[in-house]
């Protein structure tokens, strides 16, 4: 199954996310990753959500999903013509023994070490899914102690605004 | 035949009447304006009503409701019929919306009064009917705490509305209720649920009217797209064997008249299903009947070997489609609905058309006009096909061997006794789909039954609210035993509010329908369908008719049908329940069983017409 990245405005009102979730669950479509926050209008929050399914039940899910009251706007980003990230914060064993190798396979990703401990660094990575993917394969063999992932965010290159339009 | 003596009614409640005896201290409603009033929020909500053009409410009073119904008592525009059974004040609601075309409203408090309407919004929900209910909820400070009679209604009710509302500030009453009735008739119609914490409804607050509506995602499409249309008039004049596949849009977008015309125009046949019963005349010529699981040959025989369906505000469920790969297998498809998300959900469309059924008949009339210049396909050996199977499979039904009455025949009778102009309504089962087939229906807004979700017990308290909307109209219910023990509680109702519906109980004493799926599919193991209403006569029917403060009359032999109709008929004062006790063993058909395609429909028990014939 093809995945897709829905960006979906609705209305900032209490509630807004069990509808959006309810539906998915309920219509038997399965949500792979889900990201809400603020947008610049106080009114309107922004959803990213990453759906595996074909085209036709695609096509379903964004009707579907417009049918919600509190939905304003539904865009599918695709991966070409869209920057999308994901945020990693990842707990690694790493004791004087094998500390420099881990903070270089740290660098090599650009990603941050956040927090320091004798045993243990905590590190913070944001990047594509393959890029987060292939940096804990990295890191594996030295021990994930603990991890948590965002949802990935995604927004449309170029200068047009998906939100202009739709607010006003 | 027994009949209950006569014995006196309650006066019909007079809407002005309350108004009338309130007392004189209370601040009289002023007429909405524009100018913010201070008001509490139960009289906002109140006043939020009448500006609405609200004329009646089902519902019942409870804890955290209550202070809805102290200014309800000075309304003189809101009639308020206090229900048995908040399910009741639900159907009711929708029945009322059903028969005339307005938003039906009902009232429950929180807890056990909120979920007692749930039944009916699922209903209400997939049957497309605009309904707007209003429930008390506990006060804000108690939301979340499991307080006495709380419930999440608005989670509840989230997947079986159009739409919900938790008002937590006094002042978007005007507003919320507003949009409530905006949601609930326009687009596709739905049930909107509004939910108001106790304390919002008591606090001050102003009032002004009208509100503005403030629904920056929802802008449903209503006119079509000109280029879809010209396509569609294009196929439907190149069609060799075209059918109009009407669903209840029609209804609901009034455009009877509209589909009237484009049948007549191109000479197509019409099929009307479940929910469009009444869409099109069944006197027509051009009218095949219904089509689905319990639809008539030529119906179901003409979409299976079409060339072209032109489905207009139907959605291709499955009662309808049987399995859906062996659907219609060679016709393109017009699709033609309000809600994009019914386009190509079960069947992929050809022509999508998103658009209200009214407004896309009428272009689609002056679209095939245009074409019909440059000539028609003709469809003369289609009709001969059609004609042929009009002829040799019509509707019927055989008279039970056993002597018993024929459930059938009773409610053919009643449907040429009461006519045309009459309101019918029925439960779910084997009663329904004969009132379906065998009452012949030429208006629309005369046949209201639950056709989506299915719910036994739909047909006294939708009567109910039918008989208050059209007040003129005969409203006949016709029940089964199952469906008529569910919620008869609204007899009472009826009988003290003045509203005197017939009601036909097709008594066969078993739940008819599982009972016939028992015969032909799990070897005549009747298991938990006998009801015992034969067996030990309990209940009694007419005894519980009376109680309840009705007529009860009970007819047995075919002799006696149209006699005790006639009586029915005659009966205005209070309303009526005829039991008809009729055999067990008559069955539905013609049928196409659950999981095999519409090319096995069965006109009788072995009998598959468009099967044997390829």
């Amino acid at each position: 199954m093809t995945k897709h990245t829905l960006s979906v405005l609705v209305e900032n009102k209490p509630g807004v996310l069990a509808r959006v979730a309810g539906l998915f669950s309920r219509r038997g479509f399965n949500i792979d990753s889900l990201a809400v926050g603020p947008t610049e209008h106080p009114d309107v929050s922004r959803m990213t959500i990453v759906v595996a399914v074909e085209d036709l039940p695609l096509e379903q899910v964004t009707k579907q999903l417009n049918k919600l009251i509190n939905v304003i706007k539904i865009v599918e980003l695709e991966a070409s013509a869209a920057v999308r990230r994901e945020l990693l914060l990842v707990k690694v064993r790493a004791d004087a023994t094998v500390r420099s190798q881990v903070l270089e396979t740290v660098q090599l990703f650009r990603a941050k070490v956040v927090d320091v401990s004798p045993e243990a660094l905590t590190i913070e990575a944001t990047g594509t899914a393959d890029k987060i993917e292939a940096l804990l394969r990295m890191l594996e063999p030295y021990g994930v102690r603990e991890m948590v992932q965002s949802g990935m965010v995604a927004i449309g290159r170029g200068p047009r605004s998906i939100t202009a339009t739709a607010v006003r | 035949m027994t009949s209950a003596p006569s014995r006196p009614t309650p006066a019909a409640a007079n809407p002005g009447t309350a108004a009338a005896t309130a007392q004189p201290a209370r601040p009289k409603p002023a007429p909405p304006t524009g100018t913010p009033v201070r008001v509490t929020g139960a009289q906002s909500l109140v006043r939020s009503l009448e500006a609405v053009g609200v004329e009646i409410v089902f519902g019942i009073p409870g804890g955290t409701i209550l202070p809805a119904y102290d200014p309800l008592l000075d309304s003189t525009k809101v009639r308020h019929v206090l229900v048995r059974h908040e399910q009741g004040a639900g159907h009711a609601a929708t029945g009322y919306a059903q028969a005339t075309g307005k938003v039906g409203v009902c009232m429950a408090t929180s807890g056990p009064g909120a979920t007692n309407l749930v039944t009916p919004l699922a209903d209400a929900n997939m049957d497309s009917v605009p309904i707007v209910a209003i429930t008390g909820q506990q006060t804000r400070g108690l939301i979340g705490t499991d307080a006495f009679q709380e419930a999440d209604i608005c989670g509840i009710t989230l997947p079986i509305t159009k739409h919900n509302f938790l008002v937590t500030d006094p002042a978007d009453i005007p507003r919320t209720i507003a949009e409530a009735f905006h949601l609930a008739k326009t687009g596709r119609p739905g049930p909107v649920l509004v939910d108001i914490p106790k304390d919002v409804l008591q606090e001050t607050t102003s009032f002004s009217w009208p509100p503005e509506l403030r629904l920056p995602g929802y802008r449903p499409t209503t006119r079509p797209h000109g280029k879809q249309v010209r396509e569609a008039a294009k196929l439907l004049c190149a069609a060799k064997r075209p059918v109009l596949y009407v669903g209840g849009g029609v209804i609901k977008a009034d455009a009877a008249p509209e589909l009237l015309e484009l049948a007549e125009l191109t000479g197509i046949p019409v099929v009307t299903t479940l929910m469009a019963r009444g869409a099109f005349p069944d006197s027509h010529r051009q009218h095949l009947g219904m089509p689905g699981m319990h639809g008539t040959v030529p119906a179901v025989g003409a979409m299976q070997r079409s060339d072209l369906l032109v489905a207009l505000g139907a959605r291709f469920d499955d009662r309808v489609t049987g399995v859906l790969e062996s659907f219609a297998p060679d016709a393109a498809i017009v699709h033609a609905d309000i809600d994009p998300a019914e386009i190509s959900k079960n069947r992929r469309a050809d022509v999508p058309i998103v658009g209200d059924c009214k407004e896309i008949l009428v272009e689609l009339i002056a679209a095939v006009k245009a074409e019909r210049a440059n000539g028609a396909a003709d469809i003369s050996a289609w009709w001969t096909l059609l004609d042929e199977w009009r002829g040799t499979f019509p509707l019927g039904y055989e008279w039970p061997s056993d002597g018993t009455l024929s459930p059938q025949y009773v409610i053919e009778r009643i449907g040429r006794i009461a006519g045309p102009e009459a309101v019918y309504t029925a439960g779910v089962g084997q009663h329904q789909m004969w009132a379906a087939q065998h009452v012949r229906y030429e208006n629309p807004r005369t046949w209201l039954n639950s056709g989506g979700l299915g719910t036994m017990g739909y047909a006294v308290p939708a009567a109910m609210g039918a008989k208050f909307g059209r007040p003129d109209a005969v409203v006949w219910a016709i029940d089964g035993d199952g469906c008529f023990q569910m919620t008869n509680q609204e007899l009472a109702t009826c009988a003290i509010e003045g509203a005197p519906i017939k009601v036909a109980v097709i008594n066969n004493g078993n739940l008819g329908m599982v009972r016939q799926w028992q015969n032909l599919f799990y070897s005549e193991r009747y298991s938990q369908t006998d009801l015992g209403t034969h067996k030990h006569r309990i209940p009694d029917f007419t005894l519980l008719a009376e109680a309840l403060g009705c007529a009860g009359l009970r007819c047995e032999t075919k002799e006696d049908v149209d006699s005790v109709i006639h009586r029915a008929m005659a009966i205005n004062d209070r309303p009526v329940v005829v039991d008809f006790v009729v055999g067990k063993d008559a069955q539905v058909w013609p049928m196409v069983a659950a999981g095999t395609g519409n090319d096995h429909i069965m006109a009788a028990r072995g009998i598959r017409p468009l099967f044997d014939e390829a």
